[in-house]
């Protein structure tokens, strides 16, 4: 498919940061104009002051979410060409359930090695 | 490609972002209706237009359905003071609503919304009829993450801090589940018949004139289901704003229409998402499905009308997807909040696994049904020139 079919796409994309860019600047010229004092300036924590770091520390449970995101989603990326040639292949009996099966398995085989490792567990 | 073309298309793509604008900010009204309905409370039903809401019957009428608040709220939203918090990021503090509007306005583009006909050829009625487009859809669309997590990390404050932090992981984990899901569809749709395959959302929906996925994929339809109400952090998956927990979530410290973007932003994400799941699952802008027993202009009743037929298409293809844009606003206001662990647990162990499995099960499905037709097809026996008898349904099976 040559490249001038995705010109569209390009018009979305400025019209859509343009649209963002209009709304928030319209509301920046269009909006009440008041004094700004302490409280405004503060980290809303339920009316009360802030306590604590800025950016606490978190679990690093969300990190290994991250990585293994990563991973898996990597090799979805990996089936999608599989899934377009699929049948196609079948059709004219060229190997393809067997290979991929294997592809399947390993991933499986994965995904069970991180359940039982606790990679995801989140009780505690 | 000229510069006539060029502005029509530009044309189009406006109304279409006005169209999607319009129905989020209505969706709008519609969640607020819809919540005061199941809770037995009426809703807004008081805001009136000068002019119109003066004519007799109906003018009453639409200020009891409220029909005006949107506007009211897009008003009052524009000239509400517009404040930048002194301990914010500033930069990224105003980007981060506009990141997290963007890809809601910019997957439309490869969205097929209905049909026409040139010369009895269908042709998808789409801004951009692009090969790769589900792959388009999904690596936009996840993009909406980074407008919540800078938004999060630019307010400088703990609670949006976190609230960002969660929606990250809790977004990934069910883009996994997401894609997963949708590689029976895809498998489905891309016939044996060499040279067809591609990405397209209208090769999709042709596939499905004989029987909606939904019915011939529920499994699959589900697990896309629950991951767009987690990509889309409707209510039983609204982790990163749960109020309980983390005040506002990762738009506390917004205000004015910095929020209101992200509220539109969630809001269009969710008429999109529709639009993918009626799509993929529900058969588009086909009317019935035929079963294979059905004349097939049971789903294409309107094939010979001309225009006529495309404007019911599209119509048929909005009321699928209203009725799912209303399935979300029941679901929210019908289930409580998950903790996050469950949330997270769901999506790793019960989505992802099953999206796996589903992906296992239909590839065999689909050789053994394709094995049956190439046999169906095949006659029994060939008579070879030289005589000898080949039965060539064998030969086809132990392939």
């Amino acid at each position: 498919m040559e490249v001038a079919s995705y010109v569209p796409v390009l018009i979305q994309v400025l019209l859509a940061v343009f649209m963002a860019v209009a709304i928030l600047s319209a509301s920046h010229l269009f909006g009440q104009r008041a004094r700004g004092n302490y409280i405004k300036d503060a980290a809303y924590e339920c009316g009360l002051p802030a306590e604590g770091k800025i950016h606490p520390k978190f679990s690093v449970k969300f990190y290994v979410v991250a990585m293994l995101f990563i991973l898996f989603d990597i090799e979805v990326v990996f089936l999608i060409p599989w899934v377009l040639i699929y049948r196609e292949f079948l059709a004219a009996h060229l190997p393809i359930l067997l290979p991929v099966f294997f592809f399947l398995f390993i991933l499986t085989v994965g995904l069970i090695y991180e359940m039982k490792k606790g990679g995801l567990k989140w009780e505690r | 490609m000229d510069w006539i073309d060029i502005l029509l298309k530009v044309v189009f793509a406006f109304l279409m972002v006005m169209v999607v604008m319009t129905m989020a900010g209505y969706s709008v009204l519609a969640e607020r209706k819809i919540a005061s309905w199941i809770q037995g409370r009426v809703g807004p039903n008081r805001t009136a237009l000068p002019g119109l809401s003066s004519i007799p019957v109906l003018g009453p009428m639409l200020v009891k359905m409220g029909i005006w608040q949107p506007l009211a709220d897009g008003v009052k939203f524009l000239f509400k003071e517009d404040p930048i918090p002194g301990h914010v990021k500033k930069f990224y503090y105003v980007l981060a609503p506009m990141i997290s509007l963007a890809p809601a306005l910019i997957t439309m583009v490869v969205l097929p919304f209905g049909v026409y006909y040139v010369d009895g050829q269908a042709m998808p009625l789409v801004l951009a009829n692009v090969d790769i487009g589900i792959l388009f859809i999904l690596a936009v669309s996840s993009l909406g993450v980074y407008g919540i997590v800078i938004g999060g990390w630019a307010a400088n404050s703990k609670y949006p801090f976190y609230g960002g932090i969660r929606s990250s992981a809790q977004m990934i984990s069910y883009e996994l589940a997401m894609g997963m899901s949708i590689l029976p569809v895809l498998m489905w749709a891309n016939g044996p018949a060499g040279g067809l395959g591609d990405l397209t959302l209208y090769n999709v929906v042709t596939s499905q004139q004989a029987v909606w996925l939904v019915f011939w994929m529920p499994v699959p339809a589900f697990v896309f289901l629950v991951s767009l109400f987690a990509e889309t952090n409707r209510m039983p998956f609204d982790a990163p704003e749960s109020e309980t927990e983390l005040v506002g979530g990762f738009h506390t410290e917004y205000g004015s229409f910095k929020f209101g973007l992200y509220f539109v932003a969630e809001y269009a994400h969710m008429i999109i998402g529709s639009a993918v799941f009626t799509l993929l699952f529900l058969g588009g802008w086909q009317l019935f499905p035929t079963f294979g027993i059905l004349p097939d202009w049971v789903a294409n009743p309107w094939a010979g009308w001309g225009w006529i037929g495309s404007v019911l298409s599209v119509l048929v293809f909005i009321g699928k997807l209203l009725f799912f844009i209303v399935f979300f606003i029941w679901v929210r206001w019908t289930l409580p909040r998950f903790r996050y662990d469950q949330i997270m647990n769901l999506g790793w162990k019960y989505l992802v696994p099953i999206a796996l499995a589903c992906i296992f099960i239909y590839a065999l499905i689909i050789a053994g049904w394709d094995l049956m037709v190439a046999v169906e097809n095949t006659p029994a026996e060939v008579v070879q020139p030289d005589g000898q008898v080949v039965t060539q349904q064998e030969d086809l099976i132990t392939h």
